[in-house]
């Protein structure tokens, strides 16, 4: 984890997207969306409300087939896999309507997350065996490793539902770091947060990039998403619409009109 | 100081519950073999309960037809040891036998059930533990497999080196009666099917399954094999059935289909709802008394009534189950989550609560 990455332009690209299409019924969740994402950066995704950017996520991380296209990972394709299998190839992701175990400790829930990692089995877990028990104090370790990193060392033994709702979130991401992802997949990671908690999640985001995994970010919060990441992709009804670093995207007509829609374009060119 | 202190507590507590564990047979058998029975029985129903604590109260599958796996192990045991077939294989053969196959019935049930939660789920092993049950009483032509609704008579006693456990041996001057023997072998089978209840909990798969209880979705992007965890649950789940199952027919010497009713997988389910599904103790807890009070209930309530009235009004079955009933109600109004629940278990039906208010 303390391992400095190589900028993310220097070597291939982790993700690698083309063509990829989704619709459900008559609506086109997502239309010929192309893209890649270097190695150690972090990659933004933006657009209004129904563009189609948690639809991405579903299809990047398997939760919904895609229609066509496909992407490669770190050099394979993972077009068709499973989610777990894609989680086990390296990506992680945290959910826009938090998804924790909301019943279990917030250490349980990051446990859970290096079951990816580690191979116990039931016989291992009945006889307990010198090596089931050694894995079995890594995991706790790793984990309580993982909630400290994320700042929530204190609350190992809390219910993740009482949480607070910033509390939450980081322990979605603690738990999505404990399967050692390559790419970290974060939809709105900074919703329902105040500024203080935005400014910390920023450092937190900039620690795990520097620590050497990439960052893909859905995110509404601009000023976060300006001052985080290295390009960001625009998508509007399920295409993309512009592509590049934040500030000339910001500029880019097409994108103040799907967010602000046509009458602004014209105030915005007058 | 507190610490070697407590642990010493603990070990006296442990060696009075071992020594009351260890003398009750003979108490019982004061009572009358009857008890001894009955607790023999009991000791069964907790062993099916902690088999189905696994798929139900770990893994969260809701399953209705559970007794299919039981009466898998105990046809196991039959057809390999009676004359029905000829076969006479001893007991510590057949019974893995007997755990392999529910295993494999299990999955065989498992997989086809893997998208469906909830009733759906309930509905479908329903309809496969009376498939089971019908297909025992139907088997016996063209070809005699079960005999079936005859049953199977003549099963084998279990039999350890020269110790028949149909026969009573004295040793000590103490009286080892058939049913004692068993009793001590079922309670040997019990700790060890605790212990593998306890460490499956405690472990990386006990963890998957309360993920996939909890949250399906989440669980399978955290690289959970939902479907292999699943069906892992089953066919664990299955397996503590066959032994069971195994153990009722050398116990019995006779089995037959009707011992393997819907109303039986109902009984086992709830005694791990009583007693508290997804906690080990709990789930003990429930089956000892939904074992033993309906047959305390059988020994008094006709003696009382004679008592009272001079003769007996309501009969005691019909009693039983008002009782039955009316624990179920008590139950859902006062401890939903059952009466030892699991802290996590407790805290997932508050929430079920908050959320229909």
């Amino acid at each position: 984890m303390n391992t400095v990455v190589a900028p993310w332009n220097e070597g291939r690209a982790l993700l690698e997207c083309a063509g990829l299409s989704k619709r459900f019924g008559g609506v086109l969740a997502l239309g010929d969306v192309e893209f890649c994402i270097g190695r150690g950066e972090i990659y933004g995704l933006i657009g209004p409300n129904g563009a189609g950017k948690t639809t991405l996520f579903n299809v990047l991380t398997g939760i919904y087939p895609c229609d066509a296209g496909k992407f490669r990972f770190d050099g394979a394709s993972l077009s068709g896999l499973r989610p777990d299998q894609i989680a086990a190839c390296g990506i992680a992701r945290t959910f826009q309507n938090i998804r924790l175990f909301g019943n279990l400790s917030a250490l349980d829930n990051v446990m859970i997350g290096r079951h990816v990692r580690t191979q116990a089995g039931v016989l291992g877990a009945i006889l307990r065996t010198r090596s089931t028990l050694a894995e079995e104090a890594a995991i706790e370790r790793r984990a309580l490793e993982l909630l400290a990193y994320v700042g929530l060392a204190e609350r190992a033994n809390d219910v993740a539902r009482q949480l607070p709702y910033g509390d939450q979130r980081l322990l979605e991401i603690a738990r999505a770091l404990a399967t050692e992802p390559k790419l970290l997949a974060l939809d709105e990671p900074a919703a329902g947060m105040n500024a203080t908690e935005t400014l910390e999640l920023r450092r937190l985001l900039e620690r795990i990039r520097a620590d050497g995994t990439t960052l893909l970010l859905i995110e509404h919060d601009m000023k976060l998403v300006m001052g985080l990441c290295d390009r960001v992709l625009v998508l509007d009804y399920g295409r993309r619409i512009a592509e590049g670093p934040p500030r000339e995207v910001q500029r880019d007509p097409r994108v103040i009109k799907a967010y602000l829609g046509a009458a602004a374009e014209g105030t915005a060119e007058a | 100081m507190k610490r070697p202190e407590r642990a010493r507590k603990q070990w006296w507590g442990l060696a009075l519950i071992a020594l009351a564990l260890i003398s009750l047979p003979f108490a019982l058998a004061a009572a009358g073999t009857a008890w001894v029975r009955i607790a023999n029985l009991a000791i069964l129903f907790i062993f099916l309960s902690l088999g189905l604590n696994i798929v139900v109260g770990f893994a969260g599958l809701l399953d209705l037809g559970y007794i299919a796996f039981y009466a898998v192990g105990a046809y196991a045991y039959a057809l390999l040891a009676s004359p029905h077939f000829n076969l006479h294989l001893p007991f510590w053969v057949i019974l893995p036998i007997g755990a392999l196959t529910a295993c494999v019935f299990g999955v065989l049930l498992g997989a086809p059930t893997l998208k469906l939660r909830g009733d759906y789920l309930a509905i479908v092993t329903l309809g496969f533990g009376e498939i089971v049950r019908i297909f025992l009483n139907n088997l016996s032509r063209p070809v005699n497999i079960t005999n079936g609704p005859q049953g199977i008579s003549r099963i084998d006693p279990v039999r350890i080196g020269d110790i028949n456990f149909s026969r009573s041996d004295s040793l000590l001057r103490l009286d080892f009666s058939g049913p004692i023997k068993y009793y001590y072998l079922l309670l040997a089978l019990l700790l060890l099917a605790i212990v593998i209840n306890l460490r499956l909990q405690h472990s990386r798969i006990g963890r998957a399954w309360e993920a996939i209880r909890e949250d399906e979705t989440a669980a399978r992007a955290m690289g959970i094999n939902t479907t292999r965890i699943k069906l892992l649950a089953f066919a664990m789940g299955a397996s503590f059935g066959g032994v069971a199952g195994g153990m009722f027919a050398a116990i019995q010497g006779f089995i037959s289909p009707e011992s393997f009713v819907l109303v039986e997988s109902i009984m086992v389910l709830s005694m791990v709802v009583l007693g508290g599904m997804g906690n080990v103790w709990g789930v003990v807890l429930g089956a000892v008394l939904l074992s033993f009070v309906p047959e305390l209930l059988r020994y008094t309530v006709e003696p009382l009534q004679k008592a009272l009235f001079g003769k007996s009004i309501i009969e005691p079955e019909v009693i039983r189950m008002l009782l039955f009933g009316l624990a179920l109600v008590l139950m859902m109004l006062y401890r939903p989550a059952g009466l030892l629940p699991s802290a996590v278990r407790k805290r997932e039906l508050a929430k079920a609560e908050e959320g229909t208010d």
